[in-house]
């Protein structure tokens, strides 16, 4: 039993009765005491651990939605717009037009040692002015090397023609609305949405077994988390077949793991009643590393792909409304076996209409089985109205908005997608704390950056890629942003009791940062650098990790 | 609607012919099911490949069940059944390794699937054709599901993109609702012909364009109408004389006013070349058949008070190549 007292330049604690302190005691893995050093001392014998004195110490960050898959992602050529790290640390530049997308790709070939196809991610063409990728700019990299670069928002594909024509797409005569044709009659090489992309996956290495995760992909995500002050990040969402969990657990179990893996079981593939079955057995497997029990469904598409569902008046551009993903029967289902098992749901829906019908069913099924605390979620939920919130608060629900989509496609959703009205309503934080519902905030990475104080920087500022602010009165302070993504977070979870904030009896979690921010100001709170975490009371550093 | 069928590949001098895909959608709890454990039970040898979403809601008859691995049921007469999760373009692109006898798929679609989308997928991938589109319709709920304030246009959507409407459940309602569900039918499936039946039962030969009589039974004279009065299904078999244009007879097939729900005919051309015609409703398609034993012919089913037999054997007779003159005309007399 051994005590390990840490002296920090400032502790924020988010305990609202002991907001600030200088030392933290840390035993077992968990919060001993947190105050001045005389407090401290009145618990015994400890060692006097001086390394954070100049740094600043909040609880551990909780990203309440993430895929481990960003971890799998930087095997292959990062090719974004915008800066971004690797889980080496390494910032890999954006890429400012096509020709320097295409030269990025050029280099990675000429530098590689495998053979067979190239991968690449992170494209955003909509930064490159009115013009298309098209596969003859890709040609450029490789006229036999198959080339496939994913999108950014993951909906879209481009690949060169090698590629095409290894999946016999090189051909006249494709009528296909994810597959647009140039004036040759053939394809162009951009693949919309995933039937499209599909049957060019396994062709350029983006297979979607692959893309689903594995052992060296979730080690790499554990480590982009220690650069990022995450402690504890949602996998939203996983099948979880046994030998993934196998897998998943012996991973996490490592001793030198950093991160608690929150990873959710899809609903797909099983009747309502038996997800349900399935997610108390998983329950049941759940350490201190690894939890699960949790069940995700997704309700509706995405905005920017024209598939989530929304309430009248629709898409600003006249698009056709989107799909659902579920029946409302099963979804309905679902909530009723899962509120009378006591079994946590988060439901993914983008669109007004989505919600809309997720309040209704959970309204009914509440009514079948009144279940205090059941922390019924709504992921994304981008569109909420006002009146939404309010019967969220109603139902007892808790919401985890999306504000990084402001950043990266605030002007597209001003433009084009739902319009300037409901653009500057998009993912309403303000209007969610005023409300009272249990709000987080979060990256959905790899569809944006794993990084949650990039994500409150977002939520405080609503500054788009142009710098416009979408929807001012909808900001929140620093203050309310760093709460939420700590303990708003790790409530959705319902880990709040355990991690969150800096407390007696709560685990050991701690970011450890260079830069109060508190006090570097809210247009800045990006810039917040971050020296590594601690995680169960184990120290790691960035640098080493 | 009709275009010419992508050539069939040939490999290693073999010719590998496509192998036809059918949709089936429809909204949760229309029947999609019970159609098609309805054709399992009556394939009659003809090997069917099932692709399901999820084996969450028993998709199979226990009976019909051969044996099960993870996601895989194995049902007797060589069938299977898979389900492809978020993959169908995967499990497409498996299964013929996996399964290399099937001669015709069925996509069973997930209940708020559009089935419209399912098809454009397909066609995507060079070893499948796409047959139809077949949507069931439960006749008790289908007009008041069209008006749900959440999935009403996406029942509609659904609809829209039918070759055949699958009518199901016709005996829960009235002989006189049953008139105005036709019409409904028609004007939210513009394209499609609807077939009325109760569990799920329509005749395989009009959802599968592998029925047996094709190959092993010689051509029949036209069959009499009088000796089947109580099947509502009228079925004609006939030989065929060379023809002028393959295109134009399929197209002359798919017409509305015809009544056809199917058609299959191997037809000759003027320069002795053989094309497969395959009509389902108004989608036709026409590819090369060469190397096809036995003569050429025609089978074709309908629903016998939509359907004239003396309509069809006129607009053969105009289309024989030594006939030609008589599709001047606006219609076939």
């Amino acid at each position: 039993m051994t005590t390990t007292v840490y002296p920090a330049k400032r502790i924020l604690t988010m305990n609202p009765s002991r907001p600030e302190a200088t030392h933290v005691a840390v035993r077992d893995g968990r919060i001993l005491a947190v105050g001045d050093l005389a407090e401290l001392e009145g618990w015994g014998a400890y060692t006097l651990d001086t390394r954070f004195e100049s740094k600043i110490l909040m609880p551990g960050l909780v990203e309440g939605h993430s895929h481990t898959m960003e971890g799998v992602f930087w095997r292959y050529v990062y090719c974004g717009y915008f800066d971004r790290m690797d889980p080496n640390g390494h910032m890999w530049p954006g890429v400012g037009s096509i020709d320097e997308v295409v030269t990025r790709l050029q280099d990675a070939l000429a530098a590689r040692e495998e053979t067979g196809a190239l991968s690449g991610w992170g494209l955003d063409p909509i930064y490159y002015g009115a013009r298309r990728c098209i596969r003859e700019d890709l040609d450029r990299v490789s006229t036999e090397v198959p080339v496939g670069v994913l999108h950014a928002s993951g909906h879209i594909m481009n690949v060169n023609t090698a590629a095409l024509e290894a999946a016999g797409l090189l051909r006249p005569g494709i009528n296909h609305p994810g597959i647009p044709l140039g004036d040759d009659g053939l394809p162009t090489g951009e693949l919309k949405g995933p039937e499209a992309m599909t049957p060019l996956g396994p062709h350029v290495g983006l297979d979607r077994r692959l893309l689903a995760g594995d052992e060296r992909g979730l080690r790499e995500f554990a480590r982009l988390c220690v650069r990022k002050g995450v402690t504890t990040a949602a996998d939203l969402a996983n099948l979880l077949p046994d030998d993934a969990v196998e897998m998943m657990l012996r991973v996490t179990g490592d001793p030198s793991f950093p991160a608690r893996i929150v990873s959710l079981r899809r609903f797909q593939d099983l009747s309502p009643a038996g997800i349900v079955e399935r997610a108390l057995e998983l329950a049941g497997r759940s350490t201190d590393r690894l939890r699960l029990g949790i069940v995700k469904v997704v309700a509706d598409g995405s905005i920017q792909g024209f598939s989530a569902r929304l309430q009248w008046p629709g898409y600003y551009n006249g698009a056709p409304n989107g799909l659902w993903y579920v029946a409302p029967e099963q979804l309905q289902e679902l909530y009723d076996r899962a509120l009378e098992a006591n079994v946590q749901v988060h439901t993914h829906t983008n669109g007004d209409e989505a919600t809309e019908l997720v309040l209704d069913s959970v309204e009914r099924a509440w009514a079948k089985h009144p279940r205090p605390d059941h922390r019924f979620t709504l992921q994304h939920c981008q569109l909420a109205n006002a009146a939404q919130f309010r019967r969220m608060r109603t139902l007892g629900m808790c919401v985890n908005l999306f504000p990084n989509h402001h950043f990266y496609w605030g002007d597209q959703h001003y433009a084009t997608t739902v319009g300037p009205e409901r653009a500057e309503r998009m993912n309403a934080c303000r209007t969610a704390l005023d409300t009272g519902v249990p709000l987080a905030i979060h990256s959905d990475a790899p569809v944006t950056p794993l990084g949650p104080l990039f994500t409150a920087w977002c939520a405080v500022n609503r500054q788009t890629a142009t710098g416009r602010v979408l929807g001012d009165q909808e900001r929140i302070g620093v203050d309310e942003a760093l709460r939420t993504i700590t303990l708003g977070a790790a409530y959705t979870l319902k880990l709040d009791h355990e991690v969150g904030s800096l407390e007696v009896g709560k685990r050991a979690d701690i970011a450890v940062l260079e830069d109060d921010p508190s006090e570097i100001g809210g247009e800045r709170l990006k810039d917040v650098r971050v020296w590594g975490t601690v995680h169960g009371g184990r120290v790691f550093a960035a640098e080493n990790i | 609607m009709g275009h010419r069928a992508r050539r069939s590949r040939i490999r290693g001098g073999k010719h590998l012919t496509m192998v036809a895909v059918t949709v089936i959608g429809g909204y949760l709890g229309a029947g999609k099911t019970t159609l098609v454990n309805h054709l399992l039970r009556h394939a009659d040898g003809v090997k069917l490949a099932v692709l399901v979403n999820e084996f969450g809601d028993l998709p199979i008859d226990a009976d019909l069940i051969k044996g099960q691995s993870d996601n895989v049921i194995s049902i007797s007469g060589g069938c299977v059944c898979c389900s492809f999760g978020s993959d169908l373009v995967g499990a497409l692109m498996d299964l013929p390794q996996m399964s290399p006898e099937i001669d015709h798929v069925l996509i069973e679609a997930s209940g708020v699937a559009l089935p419209g989308s399912i098809a454009d997928t397909v066609s995507l991938l060079s070893a499948y054709r796409l047959d139809s589109v077949a949507v069931v319709a439960d006749a008790s709920t289908v007009v008041s599901r069209a008006a749900d304030r959440f999935v009403g246009d996406t029942v509609e959507r659904q609809l829209e993109a039918a070759d055949l409407v699958i009518l199901n459940k016709v005996d829960l309602v009235d002989r006189a609702d049953l008139d105005a569900l036709l019409e409904f039918t028609g004007q939210k499936a513009p394209r499609a012909r609807t077939v009325s039946v109760r569990q799920g039962q329509v005749p395989i030969e009009v959802l599968l364009s592998h029925e047996p009589p094709i190959r092993n039974v010689p051509p029949r004279a036209p069959s009499h109408p009088h000796l089947h009065l109580d099947d509502p299904y009228l079925r004609l078999a006939a030989h065929l004389a060379p023809l002028g244009s393959a295109r134009a007879f399929a197209q002359a097939l798919a017409a509305p006013a015809l009544g056809l729900l199917r058609a299959k005919g191997f037809v000759d051309n003027v320069d002795g070349s053989r094309d497969l015609i395959q009509v389902v409703g108004a989608r036709w398609t026409v590819s090369p058949a060469p190397d096809t034993p036995g003569p050429a012919r025609l089978v074709c089913i309908g629903i016998r008070e939509r359907m004239s037999e003396n309509a069809i054997n006129d607009l053969i007779a105009a289309h024989a190549a030594s006939n030609e003159m008589l599709l001047q005309g606006e219609t076939p007399p």
